[in-house]
């Protein structure tokens, strides 16, 4: 109903102040600071940290590309596989890092669609972590076919017309898997640049250099804030949430698929699906920690990732973490409850058998620590807050290879029984994967504002029209 | 041709959302068309206050999910039913229930890839050229101010009525910008 507003602003009533929460930005920080610091971040003096740390990440890039090349061009037995471990670190790998890829969009998506407001100051850097972490998930796959030019070739990955006329097999959870990752890829690729539109046109707005202008410029494709714009923007960002949505739980159920569609005991099983989706947040939001609790304090960004921020992450974890402990109990429950004695026996040689320390591991770091979340006092320790996200990603990286190996080594032929043990070559791939990791991640936070800073003020009071603080004149009602 | 100096619209400054939520009700009712508020953050209720119809991103959305859905039940049943038939385990070359998963996957693709490309295009963008581009103070769009731009092209633009009306709601600095 259209009113005559020049003589009606906008009225609101205060809130109850037990209604009130604790702000999303600190000490009333106005856009105009929101602006000035996440972009001043980029704009100043590159830190002497900032080199020393891309130095180190460099190193360890190179040292996974050179392993690469050192088994492509060899062969891949210079890995410790064996028969019938033929699945080891090279699958562990690829499930780790493509299960932490999965917060970012489970933030930036999932927590949209919740109305989640607080998503947006830890959704840019979470997203960017997403792309980087399924950059290091997709070069795994691909190398532990050993000769990558078949997976590459058009024709058994990729459906495209080739001279042996022949298709991929869509019958293969594996396939459905290279579906899954790239669409999972391309499209977080897409959310994550619709959402720097703003936040580029803003660098571009504020450089000073012409060559950063127009780079930025380039990028920003012209954005001028106009309100018709914004109309178009924030319905396709909401879509976007709304695909990435069953997408981000689909892809995982896909790569649980690799194991539960297998006749294997100790993979056979349908509670795949939602425990390794359980666990990718899990991990997801634990690396989310790892990377934003030092740089929090680095940059100086505490008025924006709050305490409360921290707490809510801690409170996912939590939530997840019971979730995937909850997971382990039923599989030995059904495992015995089923009684089939393969599956049982699969089980009980997890827990007891050869592998014993990697299943406890497993246990200790994700059944254990999550729970310590429960005290406020653990939440609110920035130092146990980093020690626990780090805890939780090596004990995700245990399930996996507990997942992975203890159900491969014994097999069904006990004359086929094997030991698994890592070479040299698959540590240091491993390993050099963070380098390649991290190497991403600082030329982001570098060159881009790792905090998505239209989205920052548009949840401040400041940005409310209805708000005393937007403007709004307080009063009778509306 | 050089056309710069002809003027493009008209500038007005505003500082907060409840007064960009007031100006645009005003400019909405004066019955303008050729206008647009812009700001540095998406503002709630600012559609309504100007007028503005729901987004239609959704059906591009729709064309690319639906079409990704089909394309992918097409592509796999062409390939393993007709095209090379690989009979494996007595098991069907063609079922729905296997091809679900990869179908799934590119219904999202291509929903997604609709969703973007339907924004541009109902948005006009890419668009580097833009006389609002070209002006000093119209950078702190991105910053922290308002913009309230209505441009001469409008029927109802005249130069002493408008500067009034945005001058009557709050409106600072105002200028005009020159295309």
């Amino acid at each position: 109903m259209a009113h005559s507003v020049d003589k009606i602003p906008p009225y609101v009533v205060a809130p109850p102040a037990e209604l009130e929460r604790e702000p999303l930005v600190l000490h009333q920080r106005t856009p105009a600071w929101i602006s000035d610091k996440i972009a001043g971040i980029v704009e100043g003096k590159t830190p002497r940290w900032w080199w020393i740390a891309l130095g180190i990440s460099v190193v360890g890039m190179l040292m996974m590309f050179s392993m690469v090349a050192y088994l492509i061009s060899t062969g891949i037995g210079v890995w410790g596989l064996n028969q019938p471990t033929a699945w080891a670190w090279d699958i562990t790998n690829f499930v780790f890092w493509i299960g932490i890829g999965h917060a970012g969009t489970l933030i930036s998506a999932i927590l949209c669609l919740l109305r989640q407001r607080w998503r947006t100051s830890i959704n840019r850097a979470a997203e960017a972590m997403t792309l980087f972490a399924v950059v290091c998930a997709g070069i795994f796959p691909v190398v532990h076919t050993g000769r990558v030019w078949y997976a590459l070739m058009p024709g058994f990955l990729i459906p495209f017309p080739n001279s042996n006329a022949i298709w991929p097999q869509f019958r293969s959870p594996l396939l459905w898997d290279v579906f899954a990752v790239s669409t999972y890829g391309t499209v977080s690729l897409l959310f994550w640049y619709t959402g720097l539109i703003p936040d580029l046109a803003t660098m571009r707005d504020r450089a000073v250099s012409k060559v950063k202008k127009f780079f930025y410029g380039l990028f920003a494709l012209g954005w001028t804030g106009s309100n018709r714009h914004w109309s178009n923007y924030e319905k396709a960002y909401l879509i976007l949430a709304g695909l990435s949505t069953p997408l981000v739980l689909s892809v995982h159920s896909v790569v649980s698929f690799d194991f539960a569609v297998s006749q294997v005991p100790g993979w056979h099983t349908t509670i795949f699906p939602p425990y390794f989706v359980a666990g990718a947040i899990f991990s997801g939001f634990g690396m989310v920690l790892t990377l934003l609790v030092p740089l929090r304090s680095i940059c100086g960004l505490q008025d924006v990732i709050t305490t409360r921020h921290i707490e809510l992450m801690c409170k996912v974890i939590l939530a997840t973490g019971s979730i995937v402990g909850y997971a382990y109990g039923m599989e030995f429950f059904i495992a015995w409850y089923g009684g089939n004695p393969y599956e049982l026996y699969a089980f009980q040689n997890r827990a007891f058998g050869p592998y014993w320390w990697a299943y406890w591991s497993m246990i200790t770091c994700n059944v254990i620590s999550p729970h310590l979340f429960w005290f406020k006092w653990c939440r609110t320790r920035m130092w146990f807050v980093f020690l626990v996200s780090i805890v939780v990603n090596i004990g995700m990286w245990f399930e996996r290879f507990v997942i992975i190996v203890t159900s491969l080594h014994r097999d069904y032929l006990p004359s086929s029984w094997d030991y698994f043990n890592p070479t040299y070559v698959d540590v240091l791939t491993f390993v050099g994967s963070f380098g390649l990791f991290s190497t991403l991640f600082l030329l982001f936070m570098r060159f881009l504002p790792m905090i998505a800073i239209s989205e920052v003020k548009a949840v401040t009071p400041q940005a409310d029209p209805h708000h005393p603080m937007g403007g709004a004149k307080l009063g009778g009602a509306h | 041709m050089n056309e710069s100096g002809r003027p493009y619209a008209l500038l007005a400054e505003f500082d907060t959302p409840a007064s960009a939520l007031q100006v645009a009700e005003q400019v909405r009712d004066a019955g303008y068309r050729r206008w647009d508020v812009h700001t540095p953050y998406p503002i709630h209720g600012l559609d309504g206050a100007m007028g503005l119809g729901n987004s239609k991103v959704g059906w591009f959305t729709f064309l690319g999910g639906t079409s990704g859905f089909s394309l992918g039940m097409l592509m796999i049943w062409w390939m393993g039913k007709v095209d090379y038939a690989l009979p494996v385990g007595g098991k069907p070359l063609f079922s729905p229930i296997f091809a679900f998963p990869v179908a799934y996957e590119l219904t999202i693709l291509l929903g997604a890839f609709g969703t973007l490309i339907g924004m541009f295009l109902l948005n006009r963008l890419p668009r580097h050229y833009h006389p609002l581009l070209k002006h000093p103070r119209f950078r702190n769009v991105t910053h922290d101010k308002i913009y309230v731009v209505i441009e001469c092209a409008d029927p109802k633009y005249s130069d002493t009525a408008t500067r009034k009306l945005l001058e009557s709601a709050g409106g600072r600095n105002i200028e005009v910008v020159e295309d």
